[in-house]
């Protein structure tokens, strides 16, 4: 079973830092088909945190097919995400390894590093959303 | 709702009752003796009352004189004012019962416990003096013992006090809730009260049924006389058994009010000292003979329950208004 | 969903000063509200009038379709549990359940000893005797028992250690999930509010600044940075909360339903302290002038 926590200086709202730790898990694969999520009373009280919150993250992790409710039963997991993402970290860890490598050649120090990456996922996630 | 309030209030209803209990015991312990002494003794038992009966007489009367004061102040004003202040009322009003229901139980039982406390101890002493009371109403010496009439003895005797103790019981109440402190309420319901005690005989009680009135002679020998106000008044005592003289009046040859004129001062005059007794009846004579007279009104001691029960009904009406205005008063303008 | 609280232009005022004015409120039922807002902005006056305390001196309120404090029914329907958590310092324990039991007609009282029992209490504990987390736990279970539809709550861990703050979070929250309980608590903790709260309303000088769903609020806030320029250059959606500016730089902090496509604006993310404390900060005029408070209600992110 999983144990949430929430970080106040993470800036995300609570409700997408849930999702976010199921979605981790499902990744490390500690969440596995068929896992029962903690009821949302028990994380209400346990975080001391709106039920109202869990339940919103349920329903997005339901909604993105990751876990489903069972009435009277609880919350279930349905899918893992481990295979599918792992096979794929490999190359793309080579191309940003080569894209940092062809930075520190362009003589960008860290911060700027992780400002241009910042500014431009930012960017893209924007384009995403309009 | 009663549960809550018996809970709060019975650690002080249980000290009251328990003091009224051992004084009414010590009464009844020497209460026959006085019984059996005024059959044999009939009025002059005035002059044969033992020294602790003596003490215990005038301990009777301040303790009833007391009694709705001491429930006015502490179990009145602290009632609601206590609440107020700890914030405890915060609690009180959110349970399930109206804030009107809740002030009429802690009035209805407080009231009720009150005129119970103070019924009681009035019941006790007037059984324990009544037969120094009937001595003095038989025409008994007046100089050590009170007629039942006397302000003092009157708030002290029948069922007056019952109605006294509840009018001061809601008064300290609706002091506490305006207010809203505990100590300051307790001082302004003690002011208010003894004022209220005081002015009652002064200006109201000699007006709740018809008095008596007779016209004594002046002269030396009649009713016994005495002057105020540098012989610019003159005062008469009748010898009416167990009266109360509520007013004087000087009357001249023709019968009409008037003032003591001022020969008679004059005739009083000394040099130092007071004049002696043979001056004072010459000049009574002198003044009697110029056909002046003196009235004076007085409730007879016929009127005892007349007027207790005037008054009874005067002081519980009193409370009525005041419970009216605290029931106002909590829903309209608390908090 | 139908309204808990409403309230239509309501207003209180002591003697000359005004502790709240011109209040438009429609909580939607079924929510956790936080009510924040510097000291004396009027957070407890708006509570002690939802809960029937207080009466107003201008406009209504309804709490649960009814007027406040109407009558036995009413008061059954919310529950309160005011500042400093008032207690019958005589009293034990066990005799507040039993108080409790007596005033309230759904008193649960199977509820209540059990948390009375899980919170560790002696029952013959004189209340005057308890710690004020104890003492807040106490309040708290005679306003969970009693079964409310709405349980107010004014400022209940203002006076707490830490951990006793997080115990009656906890605590709350629970009885929420169980008992689909509304609640509208004020706190000047805004974290506790984050996590606890779904809906906040912000209020300052005696005026709601903004009203709405945490989510809601977030989504439609919004810094900017970039080049130094004019806010009164903005288009008509854009409101300007705060503004800062050095000889380079502008820094705003806008609310708007629509997403910024100004490229010469860095857009970044607001958290709920960051709103909260924008509102707070905002010029006086801005703050007495309530209609943007409205327009956000409808700004759905």
């Amino acid at each position: 079973m999983i144990e949430f926590h929430l970080n106040s200086r993470s800036g995300l709202p609570p409700y997408q830092q849930l999702v976010q730790q199921v979605r981790h898990a499902l990744r490390l694969g500690l969440l596995k088909e068929g896992d029962r999520l903690p009821t949302v009373k028990d994380v209400a009280k346990q975080m001391a945190v709106n039920p109202n919150t869990v339940l919103k993250a349920y329903r997005e992790l339901e909604h993105d097919g990751l876990v489903a409710a069972r009435p009277g039963v609880g919350t279930f997991v349905t899918r893992t995400l481990a295979d599918a993402t792992l096979a794929a970290h490999g190359p793309l860890r080579k191309d940003l390894q080569r894209w940092l490598t062809k930075a520190r050649l362009a003589g960008l120090d860290d911060e700027s590093i992780e400002a241009l990456f910042m500014s431009t996922f930012r960017d893209a996630a924007g384009e995403d959303v309009a | 709702m009663f549960w809550l309030t018996w809970r709060q209030f019975r650690t002080q209803a249980a000290v009251m009752f328990a003091a009224v209990a051992a004084f009414a015991a010590t009464l009844a312990a020497t209460g026959p003796q006085l019984a059996d002494l005024y059959r044999t003794a009939g009025s002059s038992l005035v002059d044969q009352v033992s020294s602790p009966d003596q003490t215990l007489y005038y301990t009777g009367l301040l303790i009833v004189l007391a009694v709705p004061a001491v429930i006015g102040m502490f179990w009145g004003a602290p009632l609601i004012s206590r609440e107020l202040e700890t914030g405890t009322h915060y609690l009180a009003w959110n349970q399930g019962v109206t804030r009107t229901r809740w002030l009429a139980t802690k009035l209805g039982l407080g009231a009720a416990a009150s005129m119970t406390a103070a019924g009681l101890t009035s019941l006790a002493v007037s059984w324990w003096s009544s037969p120094i009371d009937r001595a003095v109403n038989g025409g008994g010496a007046t100089d050590t013992y009170f007629p039942r009439l006397d302000p003092v003895a009157f708030a002290a005797r029948g069922v007056v006090p019952v109605a006294h103790a509840a009018f001061a019981f809601v008064l300290g109440v609706a002091l506490g809730l305006v207010i809203r402190r505990t100590l300051p309420a307790m001082a302004t319901t003690f002011a208010l009260y003894a004022a209220v005690q005081i002015s009652a005989p002064l200006w109201i009680r000699p007006h709740l049924a018809a008095p008596d009135r007779t016209t004594v002679p002046i002269e030396p020998g009649g009713a016994p006389i005495s002057i105020q106000e540098g012989a610019r008044q003159i005062v008469a005592h009748p010898e009416v058994p167990g009266a109360w003289e509520t007013s004087q009046q000087t009357l001249n040859a023709a019968g009409q009010p008037a003032s003591v004129p001022a020969s008679f001062a004059d005739c009083l005059h000394t040099e130092a000292g007071p004049p002696t007794l043979q001056q004072f009846e010459g000049c009574l004579a002198d003044l009697g003979a110029l056909g002046y007279q003196q009235q004076v009104t007085y409730q007879p001691a016929g009127n005892f329950w007349a007027l207790q029960w005037a008054e009874t009904g005067i002081y519980l009406g009193l409370a009525l208004a005041l419970t009216g205005f605290c029931a106002w008063w909590i829903r309209r303008r608390v908090t | 969903m139908s309204a808990v609280l409403r309230a239509r232009g309501l207003g209180k005022r002591y003697k000359q000063r005004w502790a709240l004015q011109s209040c438009d409120l429609d909580v939607p039922a079924g929510r956790v509200v936080g009510l924040v807002g510097p000291n004396g902005a009027g957070k407890s006056t708006l509570l002690n009038l939802a809960s029937g305390m207080l009466t107003p001196t201008a406009g209504t309120i309804e709490v649960c379709g009814g007027r406040p404090a109407a009558g036995v029914e009413q008061l059954a329907k919310v529950g309160f549990v005011a500042q400093d958590t008032p207690v019958y310092s005589a009293l034990s324990v066990a005799d507040h359940l039993d108080l409790g039991k007596r005033l309230n007609p759904n008193w649960d009282d199977a509820v209540a000893r059990d948390r009375i029992r899980r919170l560790g209490l002696d029952p013959k504990q004189r209340a005057g005797k308890l710690s004020g987390g104890q003492r807040a736990q106490l309040a708290l279970t005679l306003g969970i028992a009693k079964r409310p539809e709405l349980l107010i709550l004014d400022e209940p861990v203002a006076a707490l250690d830490p951990l006793a703050r997080r115990e009656f979070m906890q605590d709350l929250m629970e009885a929420v999930a169980e008992h689909e309980l509304s609640v509208v608590l004020s706190s000047h903790l805004v974290s506790d509010v984050e996590r606890t709260c779904d809906y906040v309303i912000v209020l300052v000088d005696s005026h709601v600044q903004v009203a709405g769903d945490i989510d809601d609020l977030v989504a439609c806030h919004h810094r900017l940075t970039g080049p130094r320029r004019d806010p009164d250059t903005l288009p008509a959606g854009q409101h300007v909360l705060t503004a800062s500016h050095t000889d380079r730089q502008t820094t705003l902090l806008v609310r708007t339903d629509t997403a910024v496509h100004d490229p010469t604006w860095t857009v970044g993310p607001l958290g709920l302290e960051d709103i909260v404390l924008a509102y707070m900060t905002r010029p006086a005029d801005a703050v007495r002038d309530t209609r943007p408070a409205l327009e956000v209600l409808r700004c759905s992110g």
